[in-house]
């Protein structure tokens, strides 16, 4: 066949996947961009002909507003606190399940997944119920150590760390497989030649096993980065962004914006505002990774 | 030795009580739903119910509408999951194992695509599927799941590892290249294959916030919207929502269990070898 021939071929293998992704995702993206120029409203909804482009007001009134402040401060909250926590329990946990010493490797295995694929909306509804004042089971179990009872989602201060909590009780298991597949790769005479030398457990950590998961590690925190930028469930199903506003998060606002307000030219200028940090966040991974190469 | 020891029963402490902290939610959510309205709400709380009943599996399937949402979910989690696998696996081969100006070019392209937030592409979206007047209907809901670059990305990783060989033996038999694709390359590609649709499907039964948007009416709600919208209305109805978690969660929860080995796989191809 010639090579043209193979060309065809491939576009007639490749246009389908490459025209729903064109069509409904990279046209979106650009149209978004567009959108967000516009004062486009709940009266463009009805006649387009209402849309007019109003340059750089949408992102104007943004910074203008201040519970874009708090949405932002809030996301960022969730992101650098609830981020690094889960890394950190995924990396604990792989390191326990990993051990020699450890027992039912496979059952434990199963049991930490249990969360990750369970629905966000149920377990947002089951962990509204555990947080709850009054009767929650949380309290409870905290009361029998004798500490008095929580408004973990009624409080501004704790409905935020509640919600970091649930978030990584739900997401460990996953970056935690990730991180079992990462330890797995180190040669097990590293171990051994500085068990042999003399090297403590932390030392061991320290100069085996963080320097050999790096890679991992930087993989790890770019998805878990990306993915916590994105809250926004969690807020809608148990708190609706409340106490005062504690935990409304950038997709939240936009949310509420686009699709309860129908005030889209504005929504459109929050979501880039958050496509432009995720991606300033990525660069900065794959700046970091390529100085680990 | 005995550091040693004591090791092991504080690390085997640690997995057991990381265990109790991560099943206890789940179990409380079975067990509390088979309670009798109001028992879970009293203090101390409850751990079994004392007479169990099913009463609010039957009012979610005979008043609440959980059936027609458990219907609208599956269908359009089985389409997605249908469509995007076809997609994703013709295109995952053309970048695989065909050589065409511009390949890696789009490539790249699409990988550095993934970096965006899908939260950008919905206000247009939607406004594009209203037009056309997809809005509040199945197809609506199953666009923007029907191919996907994470999945492409998948299988372009898999079938690389085939040997070219195999596919100039089977043009030297005169096969089209359409005939290679269905017998030489989604054969040798089953394992991946199921991997990628169990991944989409549980995917897109659990999505919540396009479904949300698009789907306008309640009767075509899915489980996840559904069940948001039960808990506006009944929020005091413990036992109630917790039925309703239960079967939100039982499909995937039982999809896992018996695949898991698959599952874990598409997670080891996605994550380490990026």
């Amino acid at each position: 066949m010639t090579s043209n021939a193979r060309t065809a071929t491939a576009w007639i293998f490749l246009s389908p996947a490459m025209a729903v992704i064109g069509i409904f995702f990279v046209i979106p993206v650009l149209a978004a961009f567009v959108l967000s120029f516009t004062d486009f409203d709940i009266y463009s909804l009805g006649n387009w002909n209402y849309i007019r482009f109003i340059g750089f007001q949408n992102y104007l009134r943004i910074l203008d507003t201040p519970l874009f402040w708090k949405a932002l401060k809030n996301t960022f909250y969730f992101v650098l606190i609830g981020g690094p926590l889960s890394v950190a329990v995924s990396l604990g946990t792989a390191m326990m399940l990993n051990s020699k010493l450890a027992k039912f490797k496979s059952l434990y295995r199963t049991i930490y997944f249990l969360p990750v694929v369970s629905s966000l909306i149920a377990v947002a509804i089951i962990w509204r119920y555990l947080y709850h004042p009054a009767h929650g089971l949380l309290n409870y179990v905290l009361s029998t150590v004798g500490i008095s009872p929580v408004d973990w989602l009624g409080d501004p201060a704790l409905a935020m760390p509640a919600i970091i909590i649930m978030a990584v009780w739900k997401n460990f298991g996953y970056n935690m497989l990730i991180f079992i597949a990462g330890l797995q790769n180190i040669p097990e005479d590293l171990y051994e030649a500085a068990h042999l030398d003399g090297a403590s457990w932390s030392q061991q950590f320290k100069e085996i096993t963080l320097p050999m998961l790096k890679p991992t590690t930087v993989f790890v925190v770019m998805i878990t980065i990306i993915g916590y930028f994105q809250l926004f469930a969690e807020p809608y199903v148990m708190t609706q962004g409340g106490p005062l506003n504690s935990t409304t998060s950038i997709v939240l606002l936009m949310y509420e914006q686009g699709f309860r307000w129908w005030s889209m030219g504005y929504a459109a200028a929050i979501a880039f505002v958050l496509f432009i940090i995720i991606l300033f966040f990525t660069l900065l991974q794959m700046l970091l990774q390529r100085s680990v190469k | 030795m005995k550091k040693r020891r004591i090791g092991k029963i504080a690390l085997n402490i640690g997995l057991f009580v990381i265990g109790l902290i991560a099943i206890t939610p789940v179990l409380w959510m079975v067990s509390a739903s088979f309670m009798s309205s109001g028992e879970a709400g009293t203090f101390p709380p409850p751990l079994l119910p004392k007479h169990p009943t099913f009463d609010h599996y039957l009012a979610l399937t005979d008043r609440l509408n959980m059936g027609r949402y458990f219907l609208n979910s599956f269908i359009i989690a089985s389409a997605v999951t249908l469509i995007s696998t076809l997609l994703n696996s013709m295109a995952g081969f053309a970048f695989a194992k065909y050589h065409f100006k511009g390949k890696d070019k789009l490539f790249s392209a699409l990988l550095s695509g993934m970096i965006i937030p899908a939260q950008v592409t919905m206000l247009p979206l939607f406004l594009m599927l209203k037009t056309m007047g997809f809005v509040n209907t199945y197809v609506g809901a199953i666009i923007p799941g029907m191919a996907s670059i994470f999945g492409i990305f998948l299988i372009r990783q898999f079938v690389m590892a085939i040997p070219d060989s195999l596919i100039e033996a089977a043009r030297i038999d005169g096969g089209s290249e359409f005939r290679i694709y269905r017998t030489v390359i989604l054969p040798l590609c089953k394992p991946i294959l199921f991997t990628l649709a169990l991944f989409t499907f549980m995917g897109s039964w659990n999505d919540f916030m396009w479904p949300l948007i698009i789907m306008t009416d309640q009767s075509n709600y899915t489980l996840q919207v559904g069940l948001a919208s039960l808990m506006g209305e009944h929020v005091l109805d413990l036992e109630l929502m917790m039925a309703g978690s239960v079967v939100t969660i039982l499909p995937v929860l039982a999809l896992f269990l018996l695949f898991q080995r698959h599952y874990v796989r598409g997670i080891m191809v996605g994550g380490v070898k990026e």
